[in-house]
């Protein structure tokens, strides 16, 4: 599959960040109805229709080098932003592995991966062509890279990679390259066990979600990943939002009216994918960021009556917790004379 | 698991290593790599017996690093319900076997100072792969290797090369015997123990750890019980509406298989949870043969794990 870059958008600063009409239709909508509550949305990965984010295991669309430009920029300022406690070389590889085979696989004209050498293959010479890079490599040899393998390959991905170590029946969060987060930092959650990095969620401890995810993570199999959708709201197309820059972008807050809310606003969601990593028995996290503006979302009629409806009733714990406290009212606003109380289909397809 | 799930390898070497232990190599039938696997994984081998299928568990003994082929060694069981003897007897170069992607039960702890392996006899197995790893890190480990005589050693010369200074053998027909509690009480803090083999080596190694104060984090041990044979019996799926009849060398779950009705497994050796089952009646006893339920779910007569134990019953009703 060929994809077309937006070569020149930006996440900072003037923000030009924009969707084509064909990224709007493919738009990953996490709201299967008009209201939205925790649910342990977990399902397999399997390939999704053509075209969509669930294609391939690991999408690459029109944002791509753009969006590896801003991690450029985050890690130059921050380089914490990528950990690795040292027991995770060789979780780091199985990711590397990964990526590589996934993007070279499903994307040939951009991507190519070749191995040979006598020892199982192990000397690797990876194409990137968007980017410009041409790396040849020995497998399992971190001084034969110029980045550990984990943060050099991340550098060439979109979306977050959290990788997690199994033992005494948790998972521990202890690798990561963590650039366009919705409001958490690697450099904090570094080493934690699963239920403590996920402490700040709100009501979902107390409905058993993480027990549950937690057990059904334990026994996830080799070959079998599984995905879930997440989402919060974002004001600007900001990829990094960052505890760290939090003086940077929470101001931004402030700034949302009943009339700019169509630009200011944007539905940030994540496509979260997990894979049992072969040679580790670790499990690596991925956390994609999709951001669309109301003003982008809109263009589909039933999505602009669906999450009115869900922005408009949703709990107001969750509220808080996705920190949309001070603009959720002038974003409904802006919604609403986009609903006009049809009934939406069931399913997230735009109609 | 889903039985769909399964990869065609091809015997490539078939070596007795012992009177009762053969090492199988098995390459991809379709040629380049088998997946990637970490140390202490195990397989499910698909055994196509004369009369039914069996599902055994087998641990990977070669090194993670080399993935041109996996082996597994296979002790002849006595009580065999068939899958060991056909492996020894009908399985030879050239055999085509489906297996199962690895799945780790028996990993090691990456952040332990210290790496203590037991094996018993041919609990020696995902040893072998974890060794692989640990020769090419620089944590200390040590392997204790117990077994019944010095010709019922599998892969016994192999490790003395390799592992010179850092192994000792126990031959119990020369009356040698891991000190447990000798052993278990000098270690350094931060080490971690991991035993594998029949239920007496185990049962003395977990117990002395307990007696010796260490966490049951640093405690981790594998076995794998051969489902042992019992009484024929019948059982009746609910949600199925089929009644499967169990012969003496036949487990329920594969029972349950060849009657057409899926139930998820990953080892098939009654530790891991996967295949418990609900039991709706029961007239008689369930015989409980896994390490995974507790005391307080066998008393309750509502639940077993059909990959290793049974029933002596008249009526066995399963919401299956």
């Amino acid at each position: 599959m060929s994809v077309a870059f937006n070569l020149n958008e930006t996440f900072r600063d003037d923000f030009t960040y924009r969707n084509s009409p064909q990224a709007i239709r493919r738009f990953p909508l996490p709201f299967p109805e008009d209201r939205y509550m925790y649910s342990v949305n977990i399902e397999e990965h399997l390939a999704g229709p053509p075209g969509s984010v669930i294609e391939f295991p690991i999408d690459i669309d029109e944002h791509y080098v753009a969006e590896c430009r801003e991690r450029a920029l985050v890690l130059a300022e921050e380089p914490l932003r990528f950990q690795a406690l040292p027991h995770m070389m060789s979780a780091q590889w199985d990711c590397l592995e990964l990526i590589m085979e996934s993007l070279a696989r499903d994307y040939p004209q951009h991507f190519s991966l070749v191995r040979q050498g006598s020892r199982d293959g192990d000397r690797w010479t990876w194409t990137n062509r968007p980017l410009g890079i041409h790396q040849q490599f020995t497998f399992g040899d971190p001084a034969t890279l110029p980045q550990q393998p984990l943060d050099y390959i991340t550098r060439q991905a979109q979306g977050d990679w959290v990788v997690m170590d199994q033992r005494e029946g948790d998972l521990w969060a202890e690798a990561g390259m963590v650039t366009t987060q919705a409001d958490w930092s690697l450099d904090f959650d570094l080493g934690m066990s699963f239920k403590e990095w996920h402490g700040p969620v709100p009501l979902a401890h107390e409905m058993g979600v993480f027990d549950r995810a937690l057990k059904f993570l334990l026994d996830l199999r080799l070959n079998k990943p599984v995905r879930r959708l997440n989402w919060t709201m974002t004001i600007n197309p900001r990829l990094d939002t960052s505890p760290e820059n939090y003086y940077k972008w929470g101001p931004d807050r402030t700034t949302v009216t009943p009339q700019n809310a169509g630009d200011k606003v944007h539905l940030r969601v994540e496509l979260q994918g997990l894979w049992r990593l072969p040679r580790s028995n670790g499990i690596v996290f991925s956390v994609r960021c999709y951001l669309i503006s109301l003003h982008e979302l809109v263009t589909i009629p039933k999505w602009a009556r669906r999450v009115h409806r869900v922005l408009r009733d949703l709990h107001p714990a969750l509220v808080d917790y996705k920190g949309l406290t001070r603009y959720r009212d002038a974003a409904v606003q802006y919604l609403a004379p986009f609903d006009d109380g049809a009934p939406t289909s069931p399913g997230t397809a735009p109609e | 698991m889903s039985h769909a799930d399964t990869l065609a390898v091809r015997v490539v070497a078939a070596e007795q290593v012992t009177p009762q232990v053969k090492r199988f190599t098995l390459a991809p039938v379709e040629g380049g790599l088998l997946p990637a696997f970490s140390g202490g994984s195990h397989i499910i081998v698909v055994i196509r017996g004369a009369n039914r299928v069996h599902r055994n568990p087998y641990s990977l003994m070669s090194s993670p690093a080399s993935l041109e082929h996996y082996e597994i060694g296979v002790r002849r069981m006595e009580a065999s319900r068939g899958g060991s003897h056909f492996m020894h007897d009908e399985v030879r170069v050239g055999s085509v076997l489906d297996i199962a992607h690895p799945v780790n039960l028996f990993a090691l702890d990456k952040i332990a100072r210290k790496h203590l392996l037991i094996a018993g006899g041919i609990g020696i197995t995902p040893f072998l792969a974890h060794l692989a790893d640990l020769r090419s890190g620089n944590v200390p480990y040590e392997l204790h290797y117990a077994v019944p005589a010095p010709d019922q050693a599998p892969f016994c010369e192999e490790l003395t090369e390799r592992e010179a200074g850092r192994m000792r053998m126990y031959h119990r027909s020369l009356g040698d015997r891991i000190d447990f509690e000798t052993l278990l009480s000098q270690q350094p803090l931060g080490t971690h123990l991991y035993v594998c083999g029949g239920p007496a080596i185990v049962k003395n190694a977990v117990d002395a750890a307990r007696g010796c104060g260490w966490p049951d984090s640093h405690v981790h041990w594998e076995q794998f019980s051969a489902p042992p044979p019992g009484d024929a019996f019948d059982a009746y799926l609910a949600k199925s509406n089929l009644n499967v009849h169990v012969v003496p060398d036949q487990t329920l779950l594969e029972s349950i298989e060849a009657a057409g009705v899926e139930v998820p497994y990953l080892c098939r050796g009654g530790v891991c949870g996967f295949c418990r089952t609900e039991v709706v009646a029961v007239e008689g006893e369930l015989v409980h043969n896994d390490h995974y339920l507790s005391a307080e779910e066998r008393a309750s007569g509502k639940v077993i794990m059909p990959c290793v134990s049974r029933a002596r019953c008249k009526k066995l009703v399963l919401n299956l």
